[in-house]
């Protein structure tokens, strides 16, 4: 049994809000130079230089990437033989992310409402995912989430008569349907199995893995690419003004789902696909 | 094309511009997202003035993040600009002329730019931290309760814009697109 007090939850939050939103990870960032060596046009190429300029001055002067500092996903992996201490965890989340929009000039996005809307004033709540897992460590990821990008997701509850086809139609049509709003070039997390809202979460999973990884089944792996593949032959390009450039990055995520059904959930991010990861 | 433009965008300033122009866009702006536009097409139909006057006006759908100390604003890039299509056929008619966001546009309001001679700019979604550059003074004019999305006067220089949707209705979603794919084949 390890005691681990949740003020350093709290501490660590703050942090990973504040380094998720002004620094890029290495394998978005690689992705784009790599996308921008292969653009002809003119436009295109313009396009992906500015942004390449962007994350850069973000990285040096320590700013946010885009102004949309998002809605501050959580991801706690709680070893089983970890006994928390010292308050009450969401709350402590919470403080972290108040503490961090606060002291990195992040905006506030969240209202308390979804209809009768308000801004909270300091981005919380997080949404905040727990999963208990073996070990004695926590495991935070910090995930801020645009919504220009989330707006253009959807979920497709399948028959199993629609197989791997009706997937990868899905997965197209949501593209072909975000076309310019989510700030292409996009990174397109997939989740396929589970119930309804399983599907939703292992999309939102799928893109917290590095887009230069592949699912460990081949099956799937090899889907990534073609899905990737097929995408960048739509023409939509950086940032919808045509080009090859689509989306950088494809992540499936799957579980078992039930001898009725087959969920699938697209989750669409932008090119500032942020976040951050630490072991307490 | 790459065109260097001073504001305010008048009607024959918005007729030189072309879909796919890359344009360095250098004036006053204001500031405004769905909850900004929501007040003032209310205030409209009170028979109220705006905040600012809208004479020619190009308005910035952003809603920036917290100046640093020392600093003119955070970072501010577009925000999606669907959001705002149900005003700004009413923002067009009493004016307002220039729009600078991200993302497509409903046919309705394309249809009030060719009426009264508007112009869509893309600015690229994603780069705030780049756009903020190019803003030199920002000022809160209204709305302050409304935080990130308080009306601002901004002055901006050479701040680089596309055109997406000029004022006769040519679109660069389109044809960006139909180009890249009739080339490649």
């Amino acid at each position: 049994m390890r005691e681990i007090n949740v003020s350093q939850l709290t501490d660590v939050i703050e942090k990973l809000c504040i380094e998720a939103n002004e620094h890029l990870p290495e394998d978005v960032k690689c992705a784009i130079k790599n996308c921008r060596a292969c653009e002809d046009g003119e436009i295109a190429k313009g396009v992906l230089d500015n942004i390449i300029e962007n994350f850069d001055i973000a990285d040096n002067e320590c700013v946010p990437i885009c102004q949309d500092t998002g809605m501050a996903c959580v991801f706690l992996e709680i070893g089983q033989d970890v006994h928390l201490v010292g308050g009450n965890l969401a709350e402590a989340v919470d403080e972290g992310v108040r503490r961090g929009y606060d002291k990195g000039y992040l905006r506030k996005s969240v209202v308390k409402d979804p209809v009768r809307r308000g801004n909270t004033g300091d981005n919380t709540p997080a949404m905040l995912y727990t999963e208990i897992v073996p070990g004695e460590n926590i495991k935070v990821t910090v995930g801020p989430k645009g919504f220009g990008s989330e707006n253009m997701s959807m979920i497709r509850m399948f028959k199993p008569s629609a197989g791997l086809q009706g997937i990868k139609d899905f997965i197209l049509e949501v593209v072909e349907t975000a076309g310019p709003n989510p700030c292409p070039p996009m990174v397109v997390g997939v989740g396929i199995g589970g119930t309804f809202d399983k599907a939703a979460l292992l999309a939102k999973k799928a893109l917290m893995r590095p887009i230069d990884s592949s699912n460990p089944d081949p099956f799937y792996a090899d889907l990534e690419k073609e899905m990737l593949e097929k995408i960048n032959q739509l023409g939509i390009g950086p940032q919808g003004f045509g080009g090859r450039t689509t989306a950088i990055g494809l992540n499936i995520e799957t579980l078992p789902t039930h001898i009725a059904g087959m969920p699938c959930a697209v989750n669409i991010n932008c090119h500032v696909t942020r976040h951050k990861t630490e072991v307490i | 094309m790459e065109k260097h433009i001073t504001l305010p965008l008048t009607e024959e300033l918005a007729k030189t511009l072309h879909a796919g122009d890359s344009v360095y866009l250098t004036g006053t702006i204001y500031t405004s997202r769905d909850a900004g536009h929501k007040r003032m097409c209310e205030a409209l139909a009170r028979g109220e003035e705006l905040p600012f006057d809208p004479t020619d006006a190009t308005i910035y759908y952003v809603g920036p993040t917290p100046a640093k100390p020392g600093a003119v604003i955070g970072s501010a890039g577009p925000t999606t600009s669907g959001r705002m299509d149900a005003y700004a056929p009413t923002m067009m008619s009493v004016g307002a002329r220039g729009m600078i966001g991200k993302g497509a546009r409903l046919p309705e309001v394309v249809e009030a730019m060719k009426k009264y001679s508007g112009v869509y700019f893309g600015a690229i979604g994603g780069a705030g931290a780049l756009l903020a550059k190019c803003i030199k003074s920002a000022e809160l004019i209204a709305y302050e309760d409304l935080g990130a999305e308080a009306l601002r006067k901004l002055y901006v220089e050479d701040m680089p814009l596309v055109v997406i949707i000029d004022s006769e209705g040519n679109n660069l979603y389109e044809m960006g697109r139909q180009d890249y794919l009739k080339n490649r084949q």
